[in-house]
């Protein structure tokens, strides 16, 4: 029997890049507080006492200017893994993720590549108000050139993270604060989890709940209420939002005729509106109802821990919004 | 028997024919941009170019300075950066007109020629925007100790870009290998950087920590000697450094700004043109100190010339891109 241990998110991704950084001496972590201070998270602690402090570097707090100079160093023989602490500083750099590094290998005919990761957090509910709780992951997506991942388990982030570490071009990858000390197990040994395969994360004959990163634990909590129900809920993560396994969205769709998505970020124009639409233009006919979008609330994230609460999709929306799908 | 090719060449003889080879580089570019233009007003081109005519010593000057493996970011007005970093003529001009044979296959175009064969890391259209970029290529350099230096070009509109101040203060820092030449030709787009850029340029670099130098842009010899003496000490090892070329866009921002006279007059620009024109600036001090007669540069210019218009023809003949090309090349 291979060996698995129960790992946090923290501990998952942590390992996963120091595996990468044993594995490949061209690999280093840049981003503010990131070396002796670990991240504010506490995610890299540990990490620059192996590698040493150029290759877990510590830099101002110039978020444009530490991705520019990674997507510089990407193209020139570096492989670069961003740290952006929250993932609302992402307005910061995306002259650099979606004008330079999205871009040089298709501007440049091919020649030049981006072998760069960019580390951020998303999710609301730490009581930290509007410029540091956002779930920004779907403006990635909407560029040509990136890969964005949005792992919803220890296993799936050191495999997903160990995969975009060795792709040839630029990955976003999303990890959701709320989800660092959540515990799954993960094998000792070394495996990847390649992009664009989705995981049927529960299964289930009467509905599918597609569910990404943050999500996926309140589809499953859903899932269980709805079991009480006698409903069937299938729980289905894409893993890797671009690329998407549409395939298997649409199958799962086909399967149990109902869909609800479920995303942190906000729904108008979001990752639940293209892939309702995915499902609404690939299972079409073997649909009972139309696809069901569920979404942050359409405000800036407030601080007051009862207004916070009631803008991100919790288990009993998530539960109501499947059962009145389903007639019941 | 001992002919005169074998004798050794003396220090003046060598340092002639590079001052030559300088010339010739600024004349390609010259020639190349003028036939830019006359495609663009042919309608031959699409899109539009903004054109280097006037600054060529500044490109030339820094280029000859560098090694083959050494890195430059390059601009929107970017052409001149790209051959004279050792771009050909003839793949240029197709990138120009969207051919498959260009630089990037047609993918790019005027504003983001790139060619890893020559270490041009890549023209860039978002002002100031490769600024982290060359900084990116400098660390490399650093970390896998290859000995290369980066140089980013940019003009004076780039200081008005907080990004170049960002990796400017990470560059000083870390001990980069990376030259920001700052283009200063006078104006951002149509605006005179007085209007722009509120105190001094230099001191923006020296609050970093950059040794910041400033050089006559019109004159290669003056580039050329500094930026020689910059790359040596850069490759050793000590960090970045800023230059500031006081330069001047002879043409309008791009091939289309042709009634200039709002935001400058046409006594200035005449004064440039015919007082401050960097080829002839080469040519009268080469003859002037006996080093080549005009014969020579007349017959360096109609070579060029040549070699220009062929690669003009080589570019019209070749063919587009096939549309089913559209949706390669985004991922590697």
């Amino acid at each position: 029997m291979p060996e698995t241990r129960e790992l946090t998110m923290a501990e998952a991704v942590r390992e996963a890049m120091a595996e990468e950084m044993r594995r490949d001496p061209r690999v280093f972590i840049c981003g503010e507080d990131i070396a002796e201070a670990g991240t504010v998270f506490k995610v890299l602690t540990g990490l620059v006492d192996e590698f040493g402090t150029e290759r877990v570097l510590d830099t101002p707090i110039s978020e444009a200017g530490f991705t520019g100079i990674a997507v510089g160093a990407a193209m020139t023989g570096m492989r670069p893994i961003v740290d952006i602490m929250f993932g609302d500083f992402s307005t910061l750099v995306m002259d650099q993720m979606v004008n330079q590094a999205a871009k040089v290998h298709y501007m440049s005919g091919g020649k030049w590549k981006v072998p760069m990761v960019m580390r951020a957090t998303l999710g609301a509910t730490r009581r930290s108000a509007a410029q540091h709780s956002q779930s920004l992951h779907a403006w990635f997506c909407h560029i040509p050139g990136l890969k964005v991942a949005l792992p919803s388990t220890p296993y799936d982030a050191k495999g997903l993270l160990k995969s975009a570490i060795r792709d040839d071009n630029p990955v976003v990858f999303f990890e959701d604060k709320m989800m660092y000390k959540l515990k799954g197990s993960v094998p000792a040994e070394d495996y990847t989890i390649p992009f664009g395969v989705a995981d049927v994360k529960r299964e289930g004959t009467d509905i599918t709940i597609v569910a990404t990163s943050s999500m996926v634990q309140v589809a499953l909590g859903a899932a269980q209420m709805l079991e009480e129900h006698d409903i069937s809920a299938e729980v289905i993560d894409p893993r890797t939002v671009w690329p998407l396994d549409e395939k298997a969205l649409i199958a799962s769709a086909k399967k149990t005729s109902r869909v609800i998505v479920v995303d942190e970020g906000y729904g108008r124009y979001g990752v639940t509106a293209e892939i309702a639409s995915v499902i609404a233009e690939g299972a079409f006919f073997d649909l009972e109802a139309p696809v069901k979008r569920i979404g942050a609330m359409h405000v800036p994230i407030p601080f007051s821990p009862p207004l916070e609460d009631a803008t991100v999709p919790n288990e009993q929306t998530v539960f109501e919004a499947a059962k009145a799908l389903c007639g019941r | 028997m001992t002919t005169a090719v074998d004798r050794p060449k003396t220090q003046s003889e060598i340092e002639a024919q590079q001052w030559l080879h300088m010339y010739r580089r600024m004349v390609m570019i010259r020639l190349f941009e003028e036939q830019v233009n006359d495609l663009y007003t042919r309608a031959l081109m699409p899109g539009l170019a903004h054109l280097y005519i006037g600054e060529e010593a500044v490109a030339v000057g820094v280029c000859a300075a560098l090694e083959p493996a050494d890195y430059i970011t390059s601009t929107h007005r970017g052409h001149g950066h790209c051959l004279a970093k050792g771009a050909a003529l003839d793949r240029m001009f197709a990138e120009l007109l969207g051919k498959e044979a260009g630089y990037c296959k047609g993918k790019g175009g005027s504003m983001h020629i790139a060619d890893p064969d020559t270490g041009n890391l890549g023209a860039n259209a978002i002002v100031g925007g490769s600024a982290g970029i060359a900084t990116g290529a400098a660390l490399s350099a650093k970390r896998l100790k290859t000995g290369q230096v980066a140089v980013c070009f940019f003009g004076d509109g780039a200081l008005g870009q907080g990004l170049l101040y960002e990796v400017m203060n990470m560059a000083s820092l870390w001990k980069l290998p990376v030259i920001y030449v700052c283009e200063n030709n006078l104006y951002n787009e149509y605006t005179h950087n007085s209007e722009t850029a509120a105190g001094d340029m230099l001191t923006r670099a020296v609050a970093f920590g950059l040794p910041a130098l400033t050089v006559d842009g019109q004159d290669v010899r003056a580039v050329y000697q500094m930026a020689k003496a910059i790359v040596d000490r850069t490759r050793l090892g000590a960090g970045p450094t800023f230059l500031l070329c006081n330069t001047y866009r002879f043409m309008g921002h791009h091939v289309g700004d042709i009634n200039r006279e709002y935001y400058r007059s046409k006594q200035e620009e005449q004064m440039w043109k015919t007082e401050r024109d960097p080829i002839h600036l080469l040519s009268d001090w080469m003859i002037s100190q006996n080093l080549a007669d005009r014969a020579r540069f007349d017959q360096i210019r109609s070579e060029v010339k040549s070699e220009v218009e062929k690669a003009v023809q080589f570019a019209i003949a070749a063919p587009y891109p096939a549309p089913d090309k559209a949706d390669q090349d985004v991922y590697a």
